[in-house]
């Protein structure tokens, strides 16, 4: 049974989050036509814009109300009523996801209640264009909770409730926020060889993925089509990836009655031929011939690579989901966790997280818990840890600034993990040590069963 | 709250700003900071300002107390250097969650956070910056830092610059203040010389400092301070022993300078690395204050001969650049890198300036942009991103120079761009610097990918050799169009 221990430092060391609002951000960013709005002052935007564009290499929209020392005093939804309409006027969006932050929040306004009657007011101005608020402040979650939060916001405010006429051909999948470009890319591919068609939301394979547009766009290019949240209850199936995707799931089934799946990760072989099982049940049609080879290479690489996997000691910092997803992986691999860091306390996937213990905590205390380690695994901001203790870094989730086309790698179903394996593999045959026979010699460092241990008094 | 209204009604008066002085005493007061337009705004707010003027000390623990977004979003992005210590990269905040907020346990979070921190860390102080949320909940922070600094023995220094009272400038500014304040002054040091300097408003960005401090070591002058850039604490507490200053980055930490010379009597030059001549020139005006209060005036020979001796190495690197870059068309869109005598030497060797932002230009600036540019470039205020991309898709321009804030505007216009602002991995001080400013955009421009993106889809555009396929009649026809589609150049489709 997996402890957690809470935090009880005053002083975070290298936080391991970034903040909620982001979070919600990057789900609307996998909206076609959308604008994320931070309710807060600049520099909330401004910090979180930076961040994006350091880990995507894109311009990224994303905009503030600008809350001034005027507006922290008196209320900011004059504020939050100019930005909507100078966005809307400008940029001409399908969607403006409003985020809130610790600002207005602290402040206590009441946000709901100012984007209704900002929409009453301003009906014709706003006409063709949705206003969904995400309640974030920073001093609360993570990513994770943000990008949940949104997608939740997304269906309550967009999705026409009611049981309708169902497609039979039509699953909705809600992807967890740590899903790459490549993995949503992979799993589209994968649900439509089967004959059906997915719904994605969100999908950031349509607006995140680098490319060149012919023209210069302000919204984002691509994504889930605010059409597509609209008619998600026709849908036969919905597919939940994460434990944070169970409320927005169990949210779309009250409203429109689309019974949801949720499947905690996608990574690894029993989770990947799970997934393929409810394909084949949902369309009556047996697994193609791709995913069968696919299912064989991995196969294949569990045999290829377990060699370098066996007693390795991993230690990972990630948000919930994503710790359980790698340490799951890492455990069917034959290695062991040294050290399990989350952010937040409150998500019931940390029970399954296999492990001895999981500290909530940041990268002072992976560095401090994981220093024996044989690899890190987290963000870009490992790097200081990592190059003090002089191990290897695998960088996952969010932010990745240091290297490049991480959102085209794949991490998920046969592939993805054949993927995963094939990169830790690398990177311990990277970071291997030549025997000296200094490190051989038996009788230096001799580890020596209790039992045997001279006193230390009789050591001479 | 009252006191800061005072610091930022100060800051706004500066009587050391260009731009201030040009205005009238009823403009003075409203201050320089426009209103922000909720929904098109862009730029940090003042704690991310005070951040990135006081983050490069490099053995000083900085402590954000505030929830997470302020720091947790915003830690390790800026590119100073340290030549030592490597705290000011490790990143403290006391990451405030609802039950702190709601309980009011900020206070009492933050005392013990700078326990915890002085405990395994012992640096010789922390800087502590209270956000949005902190001001708004009340917390007393200059109380708070008071009483650590008595109790656990070491400087605790209050930056009171929460992101909602202004822009980034105001919180440059205001981060010049906490050092006047609290740092500056506040060690004697025991070894004040004649040749002794400060540098202020340097940040050391790709460690760029130090193209140019080998040249002050020559002459035997010593950076009492450089502010930030690669600062140790101790050496901004002696800071006021200098005998003159320089002030490079001027819009951040003007107030900064004047104060010291009004407090201590260190007379300042506004200069810039940027360039040639503006190099030689920093150098000779340093020299010059230096004996002018009391250096031995022979150094002024030296600084001359040292100037004739770089500057001939450096156009003579610079020249061999001119018959690629002759003609070439840059458009300057910044704030940052951008002396005139950057221009200068751009011009120098034969590239074309088609346009600049005017945006943090004085009225005097804005003349001289007049006598160079010609009369079919233009300046402006600010161009909207829709606007550039235009620009740049039509190739009225070779390469943008600009800051991370336009990047995609000129890579989604398949043009050319280099970074010449903060986020820049190149060092462009110095005379070195402008010959590698220069190298930066000879590959930028010449770089080989240009022509493969600019290329059409095959789809989009059957290339020339396609279309001739049919008329092939005889076999070396057949020969030489196989070999053109497996030819390796694009030279063969395109027009590069």
């Amino acid at each position: 049974m997996v402890r957690i221990l809470p935090q009880t430092k005053a002083a975070a060391v290298n936080p391991l989050k970034s903040s909620q609002p982001l979070g919600a951000a990057l789900a609307f960013l996998g909206v076609d036509g959308a604008m994320p709005l931070f309710h807060g002052s600049q520099g909330c935007t401004s910090f979180a814009l930076v961040l994006f564009v350091r880990h995507f290499k894109e311009a990224i929209p994303l905009q503030t109300t600008a809350m001034d020392e005027v507006a922290t005093i008196l209320g900011g939804a004059d504020h939050l009523e100019e930005a909507i309409l100078n966005l809307k006027a400008r940029t001409k969006p399908t969607l403006i996801g409003v985020c809130t932050t610790a600002l207005v929040e602290t402040r206590g306004e009441d946000c709901a209640g100012d984007i209704a009657n900002i929409r009453l007011k301003r009906r014709e101005e706003l006409a063709g264009t949705e206003v969904v608020l995400a309640n974030t402040p920073d001093f609360d979650g993570a990513i994770e909770e943000g990008w949940a939060k949104a997608v939740t916001a997304m269906i309550e405010r967009i999705t026409r409730p009611g049981e309708q006429a169902r497609q039979s051909k039509k699953i909705v999948i809600l992807p967890g926020w740590n899903l790459t470009v490549a993995d949503i890319e992979h799993l589209r591919e994968m649900v439509e060889s089967f004959g059906l068609k997915p719904v994605i939301l969100p999908d950031v394979s349509g607006s995140l993925d680098g490319t060149v547009p012919d023209r210069w766009v302000t919204t984002t290019y691509g994504g889930t089509s605010v059409e597509d949240i609209r008619e998600l209850g026709m849908a036969v199936q919905c597919v939940a990836i994460g434990e944070h995707m169970r409320r927005p799931a169990e949210l779309l089934q009250r409203l429109t009655g689309v019974p949801y799946v949720l499947f905690r990760s996608l990574t690894g072989l029993k989770d990947a031929d799970r997934f393929v099982s409810l394909l084949s049940a949902v369309s009556g049609a047996a697994a193609p011939a791709g995913v069968r080879r696919r299912r064989a290479q991995l196969q294949d690489a569990l045999l290829d690579a377990h060699f370098h996997f066996g007693g390795k000691k991993i230690a990972i910092a990630a948000e919930p989901d994503q710790l359980y997803q790698l340490a799951s992986f890492f455990i069917d691999m034959g290695s062991e966790i040294a050290a399990a860091v989350t952010t937040a306390a409150m998500s019931k996937i940390l029970e399954e997280v296999p492990a001895q213990s999981v500290q909530i905590g940041d990268l002072g205390d992976l560095e401090a818990l994981g220093a024996g380690a044989d690899l890190f695994v987290t963000h870009s901001h490992g790097r200081q840890a990592t190059q003090r203790l002089g191990i290897p870094l695998m960088r996952v989730g969010f932010p990745i600034f240091d290297r490049l086309g991480s959102q085209h790698k794949l991490t998920i179903l046969y592939q993805g993990t054949r993927d995963l394996i094939f990169e830790v593999a690398n990177i311990f045959e990277a970071n291997r040590h030549a025997s000296t026979p200094e490190a051989l010699d038996p009788l230096r460092k001799r580890e020596m069963p209790d039992e045997l241990r001279p006193s230390p008094l009789a050591r001479h | 709250m009252s006191l800061l209204r005072a610091k930022i009604q100060d800051a706004f008066n500066e009587p050391g700003c260009e731009k201030n002085r040009g205005k009238d005493a009823k403009a003075r007061k409203e201050g320089c900071s426009k209103p922000l337009t909720p929904g098109a705004a862009a730029g940090g707010c003042a704690f991310d300002g005070a951040k990135i003027v006081l983050q490069p000390i490099t053995d000083v623990a900085h402590l954000i107390h505030a929830p997470l977004a302020c720091e947790g979003n915003s830690w390790d992005n800026r590119g100073a250097a340290s030549s030592g210590p490597t705290l000011w990269r490790t990143s403290f905040t006391t990451d405030l969650t609802e039950l702190d907020v709601v309980m009011g346990q900020g206070e009492r979070k933050l005392f013990k956070a700078i326990r915890e921190i002085k405990e395994a860390y012992g640096p010789p102080a922390i800087f502590v910056y209270p956000t949005c949320v902190t001001a708004l909940i009340g917390d007393d922070i200059e109380a708070v830092c008071k009483r650590a600094a008595e109790k656990f023995g070491l400087a605790v220094v209050p930056v009171n610059a929460p992101g909602f009272v202004g822009s980034k400038n105001l919180g440059n500014k205001l981060a010049g203040e906490a050092l006047l304040e609290h740092v500056i002054g506040t060690v004697e040091p025991d070894d004040a010389g004649p040749y002794d300097i400060n540098i202020l408003g340097e940040f050391n960005l790709s460690g760029e400092f130090w193209l140019v401090k080998p040249l002050l070591d020559r002459l035997g002058i010593r950076v009492r301070a450089c502010i930030p850039g690669d600062a140790r604490y101790f050496d901004i507490a002696c800071a006021h022993r200098a005998r003159a200053a320089m002030i490079v980055c001027s819009t951040a930490l003007i107030n900064l300078a004047r104060k010291m010379e009004q407090r201590w009597g260190i007379p300042f030059f506004e200069g810039s690395f940027y360039g040639i001549t503006d190099t030689s020139e920093a150098l000779r005006q340093i020299s010059q204050l230096l004996v002018k209060k009391g250096a031995d005036p022979e150094i002024l020979g030296r600084t001359e001969a040292l100037i004739a001796e770089e500057e001939a190495i450096a156009w003579k690197k610079l020249a061999a650049y001119r018959p690629r870059l002759e003609g070439k068309r840059v458009l300057l869109n910044t704030g940052g890198v951008k002396s005139w005598s950057v221009v200068h030497a751009l011009m120098e060797i034969g590239i074309e300036i088609v346009g600049t932002s005017i945006k943090k230009s004085t009225v005097e600036d804005k003349e001289r942009i007049k006598q160079i540019l010609k009369d079919d470039n233009y300046m402006f205020e600010q161009m909207a991103a829709r606007e550039l991309y235009a620009m740049l898709s039509e190739h009225k321009a070779d390469i943008l120079l600009s800051g991370g804030r336009t990047q995609f505007v000129a890579l989604k216009a398949k043009t050319p761009w280099l970074d010449i602002n903060q986020e820049r991995q190149h060092p462009y001080a110095g005379y070195d610097g402008m010959v590698e400013l220069v190298r930066q955009i000879d590959l930028a421009i010449h770089n080989p990918i240009w022509c493969q993106v600019r290329e059409p889809a095959p789809w989009d555009c059957q290339p020339a050799v396609r279309e001739e396929l049919p008329r092939v009649k005889n076999e070396t026809a057949t020969l030489h169009v196989v070999q053109e589609f497996a030819g390796t150049t694009a030279g063969d489709f395109g027009e590069c």
